[in-house]
């Protein structure tokens, strides 16, 4: 990996991508080998909204390869709440720390800490905007069942606030991928990101109802819609019932599809397909632990 | 010169912001930073008719000439003006209007959850695209309402 920090999945080429995995093949498949790999290694964490689940995800990956984390806590316990800058806090916790990680709120929030720190730094959420190593585990979880081209997957729930639907979006752009996107017309993907879909030659097409698409596929990709979103309590139910899976949905499924989800799910996904040949969300969420650490290792080591 | 343009009166030495678009230059102003609080003698024409385009606005200011930075954003807002800078009565130059590849520090970000929005110490910076500009930090495009965004101090 050249890259100082991971701000967005867009910065990373076909090898950046296919290193990290490659790395996480490798630690997946002997994880002790790792075990005192960055003893020395403190990873700062900057979560200025709750995601235990993320954070839990980072803290284990440093662990299992021997180094330790630091965290500023939550907003309301640390000086942000007298009013320090963002800016200004990072610089502080790069001062404690081998590497940062970035959970923020606002839009672009991981970018301009990259312009003030000089240790590597990972932008773990930023608003609606990126969320790489979310994009990199599902890569990974993608690779590991469907393989990464010749690929049809199809991205269904909210396309339009989703940050991880957009990042992978992207990352797929560097391999043989076509991707449909299905969601309610309200949801569809933001100009922003269609334009850059549209930019890097990707093969691209939107659909309202899942039924046009759904035989064709490797790669079911499934996200929450967010009750939030809708100001009509029946009309986000409507809208939720029709963009979640059960069984019988999946009848006209290819017997090789795979289903994911970032996690956590409400309804979107029936528990009945848990135990069915089609679900890898589970197996996906495990993969956080050693894309991280394949990601932590790269970055360190680029850091030599 | 026409008696339609001698509306405005001539002036001895400064910029002459010529053929903007009609309707066009209020937002010229904005982007100069020119509300009158600088002492500088301005005179504006608006929907001034014009053998070229009909109608057109213009303005032109004495004792100042503008640096690249400004006349790179007026050719996002008023792409066809043309600027003449004035010394002593006579035109002693001809700026042309390039559009710039970035736009850094003189827009603000419409999206209120963009990083360059909370009160941080970073200036906004956009990406010029073909039909319009894109906040680097947030990927906002904005297209049709560029003028509507120009932070004024
Ligand atoms: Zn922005």
């Amino acid at each position: 990996m050249r890259h100082d920090h991971l701000i967005t999945a867009k910065q990373l080429s076909r090898e950046d991508i296919e290193e990290v995995l490659d790395r996480a093949a490798e630690i997946d498949a002997d994880p002790a080998a790792f075990g005192d790999r960055h003893a020395d290694t403190v990873l700062g964490l900057c979560f200025y909204e709750p995601s235990t689940r993320t954070k839990m995800s980072f803290e284990t990956a440093i662990k299992r390869l021997g180094g330790d984390s630091v965290d500023m806590g939550t907003v309301e316990s640390s000086s942000v709440k007298k009013g320090e800058s963002l800016a200004d806090t990072a610089r502080v916790v790069a001062g404690y720390a081998d590497a940062l990680v970035l959970r923020h709120p606002s839009e672009g929030a991981a970018k301009m800490v990259g312009d003030f720190v000089d240790v590597p730094l990972l932008n773990a959420g930023d608003g609606a905007g990126h969320h790489p190593t979310q994009t990199l585990l599902d890569l990974y979880t993608i690779r590991e069942n469907a393989g990464l081209d010749d690929l049809t997957i199809g991205i269904m729930g909210d396309l339009k606030y989703g940050r991880t639907v957009h990042s992978l979006a992207h990352a797929l752009t560097n391999f043989d991928a076509r991707q449909h996107f299905v969601s309610p017309e309200s949801l569809k993907l933001p100009r922003s990101v269609r334009y850059d879909l549209h930019e890097s030659g990707a093969n691209v097409r939107e659909h309202t109802d899942l039924d046009d698409v759904l035989p064709e596929l490797d790669v079911l990709y499934v996200t929450r819609i967010q009750r939030e979103r809708f100001p009509d309590e029946n009309e986000y139910h409507a809208i939720a019932g029709e963009y979640g899976i059960d069984l019988e949905t999946l009848e006209d499924a290819s017997d090789d599809l795979t289903v994911m989800h970032p996690l956590p799910r409400v309804d979107e996904i029936a528990s009945e397909v848990d135990d069915t040949e089609y679900a890898a969300y589970f197996e996906q969420a495990h993969n956080g632990v050693p894309v991280r650490m394949a990601l932590l290792d790269l970055m360190m080591e680029g850091q030599q | 010169m026409s008696d339609h343009e001698l509306r405005v009166s001539k002036i001895r030495n400064g910029t002459v912001i010529d053929h903007i678009r009609a309707g066009q230059a209020l937002n010229v102003l904005a982007i100069l930073g020119i509300d009158g609080t600088g002492g500088e003698t301005v005179s504006v024409g608006i929907n001034v008719p014009s053998d070229r385009m009909h109608h057109k606005d213009i303005v032109k200011v004495e004792g100042k000439e503008l640096s690249q930075d400004e006349v790179d954003v007026l050719s996002l807002v008023a792409p066809e003006a043309t600027i003449n800078i004035i010394r002593e009565y006579e035109v002693a130059e001809k700026q042309h209007l390039e559009r710039p590849d970035r736009v850094v520090g003189v827009l603000s970000c419409p999206n209120h959850n963009c990083i360059t929005n909370a009160d941080e110490p970073v200036e906004t910076k956009f990406e010029v695209l073909d039909d319009g500009v894109r906040c680097e930090y947030c990927e906002t495009i904005l297209r049709d309402s560029i003028a509507a965004h120009i932070a004024v101090e």
